[in-house]
């Protein structure tokens, strides 16, 4: 009897101490931002919109709802598939709202917080207004904030969410926008190859043939596609034949000549699954971005000076060069980022 | 005779005391706010503002006949500026209004300003570039990107090019062509959305126009706790085509957002004209 005394203490604290290991395992689970250890300081104002579990939640839970588009069809999922880095795989310009086609190839979502600017091109330079676009674009989701709004409202579970993550049940505009940019803001890219070698995790190295495509890199591709985020943010003209609309890029935004044909600068993370490529996805393949960047460069107005110097238009590179580069590519695609389950629709 | 004498000095010193209150300017305090409102009143040349008045169109300098079917516009950072010279800025938070030509009750810009006689007002037509920049929270009320409607019922926020539309005023005029550079739905539209605020990082177009109105002419604002002052102007429409530009709507069916726009934006100092003022 004294025993069984001993063995029923011993059971609730084996039980306690079950139970507060469940509880620190929950809250372990949402880790908040985390800028990776190899990137610079965010651009995004965290302070603004402090990254909450249930801010979180919440962005992803509208970021996955078809309510967002004017007749319930479609969501920014849609057209930003995570199986594809949050891009639309196969297809070159997006496809919104009854079989609409936009003009351009859906960008991938992805380290936004150190983005200063959203959109191939320009004219949004805070994500917590670009939602707005794709919301209310004729050709994505053809809807107006204030229905959204006022669906989201109609909903008991949404008013909960929203009183999780803001305190209180209002949902209004800026709330809308802040939880969409919370689960923006986590979609971050940084578990490639390569980024496990800058960091030195786990004796990760470079084969020589990726280390060989490592220093052509940087000398050919590296000062507009800046390392680590392999972008350096920018607007530039890489000599592609203006498409059969004359897509002007940044100029369409700022009517500034000097700006006519420029184009965000892309992230060469996860060349893989993003395919096809340019503001207007008409290369298929890396090969055919490779034979533009050596012999197809056009001279339009504005061409970036560095794919015009000393005379000749484009970069030279060999064939040997190419499976180098290639393979130096390759080890820029983030498995985990495509495969990690909370950023998926739950 | 001493009664009569001191009903007399009575009567004066009752005299002077009221015409005391009535006139003498309260010294300027920014604390001692009290009530102001702007009214703007819209109209088209000599005659009132009617919607969609095909019976009997208006019709601007280039001869071209013309109705309206929409008119609203931002109107804010009110300022005044006393008689004696001293300026006051209304508080930021309290000085963006949308002037809805479809809603009467919109017409007025309500402001508090300090005690005194003020002799000028100014203020921006459209929002002011740091408005246009600051983060979504600060975007309440007539400046809620949600709010107004969308973009083809009367919304006043560019999504795609982040941004107000500061002047937004819409028609129709025969002279309108059915092709893609007119109207190519054949309802002769014309469409004038005006906005650009400078830009974030690079300078783009900045069609922020600052209006000053002096009052001295036709009646200063008297400002006091207990009474509604109000500035009413006039806001001619036709001035949109009859300004310093002239415009014509068969050259211009559409101007949203291409370097024209500054060209209308030239003409909005021109709209404003101070009617008079109710004390």
């Amino acid at each position: 009897m004294k025993y069984f005394k001993y063995i029923f203490l011993l059971l609730v604290f084996v039980y306690a101490c079950k139970k507060s290991e469940d509880v620190q395992q929950q809250a372990e689970t949402f880790l908040g931002f985390q800028s990776p250890k190899n990137f610079p300081a965010p651009v995004y104002n965290l302070a603004n919109n402090p990254i909450t579990k249930e801010g979180f939640e919440l962005g992803r839970k509208l970021f996955y709802d078809v309510r967002l588009s004017r007749n319930n069809t479609i969501s920014c999922g849609s057209c930003h598939i995570q199986s594809s880095a949050f891009t639309q795989h196969g297809h070159d310009v997006s496809h919104g709202i009854e079989d609409r086609l936009g003009t351009r190839n859906s960008p991938p979502i992805m380290n936004l917080a150190w983005s200063k600017a959203f959109m191939w091109g320009g004219g949004i330079f805070d994500l917590d207004l670009q939602p707005i676009n794709p919301i209310t674009a004729h050709e994505e989701m053809d809807e107006s904030l204030a229905n959204v709004l006022t669906k989201l409202q109609s909903s008991s579970t949404y008013k909960n969410q929203f009183k999780a993550a803001f305190g209180t049940d209002e949902i209004n505009t800026a709330r809308l926008m802040k939880a969409l940019s919370q689960f923006m803001l986590m979609c971050i890219s940084s578990n490639s190859k390569y980024d496990k070698v800058m960091r030195k995790e786990a004796n990760a190295s470079f084969t020589s043939t990726e280390l060989a495509g490592y220093e052509i890199f940087k000398e050919k591709c590296g000062s507009c596609h800046k390392e680590p985020l392999f972008t350096d943010g920018e607007f530039r003209n890489n000599g592609l034949a203006p498409s059969a609309i004359n897509d002007k890029g940044l100029y369409g935004a700022t009517l500034i000549s000097s700006d006519k044909y420029k184009f965000k600068v892309p992230s060469l993370r996860n060349l893989k699954y993003t395919a096809p490529f340019m503001h207007d996805g008409r290369f298929l393949t890396l090969d055919a971005v490779f034979q533009h960047y050596s012999a197809e460069v056009q001279p339009t107005e504005n061409l970036d000076p560095l794919l015009n110097r000393n005379g000749v238009r484009g970069i030279s590179i060999t064939a040997d060069e190419k499976n180098k580069l290639t393979a130096f590519l390759n080890t820029l695609n983030d498995e985990d980022f495509i495969n990690n389950k909370t950023l998926a629709e739950q | 005779m001493k009664r009569t004498n001191f009903i007399i000095v009575a009567f004066l010193i009752i005299l002077t005391a009221c015409s005391k209150k009535a006139d003498i300017t309260p010294d300027f305090e920014e604390q001692n706010l009290a009530p102001l409102s702007v009214e703007f009143d819209n109209i088209v040349g000599g005659r009132t503002l009617t919607f969609n008045n095909t019976a009997v169109p208006y019709t601007n300098a280039k001869g071209e006949s013309f109705t309206i079917s929409l008119v609203q516009y931002f109107i804010s950072n009110i300022e005044v500026t006393t008689t004696s010279g001293q300026k006051y800025t209304v508080k930021q938070d309290s000085s963006y209004f949308l002037i809805k030509g479809s809603d009467k009750a919109t017409r007025f810009a309500k402001v508090k300003v300090p005690e005194g006689d003020y002799s000028q007002v100014s203020f921006i037509v459209g929002v002011d570039s740091l408005r246009s920049t600051m983060p979504i929270d600060k975007r309440t009320g007539v400046l809620d990107p949600a709010a107004n409607g969308d973009h083809d019922s009367g919304g006043m926020y560019w999504g795609w090019n982040s941004g107000y539309i500061f002047f937004r005023f819409e028609g129709n005029s025969n002279v309108v062509s059915n092709d893609q550079l007119g109207d190519p739905t054949g309802k002769k539209q014309f469409k004038y959305h005006i906005g650009f605020f400078g830009g974030y990082e690079v300078k783009t177009i900045n069609n922020i126009r600052k209006v000053t109105i002096d009052l001295t002419t036709a009646g200063i604002a008297k400002v006091r706790k207990d009474r509604q002052s109000n500035i009413h102007l006039f806001v001619d429409l036709m001035k949109v085509f009859n300004g310093k530009n002239t415009i014509s709507i068969q050259q211009n069916p559409n101007v949203m957002f291409g370097d024209f726009s500054s060209s209308v934006a030239d003409n909005f100092t021109g709209l404003f004209t101070h009617d008079h003022t109710e004390n």
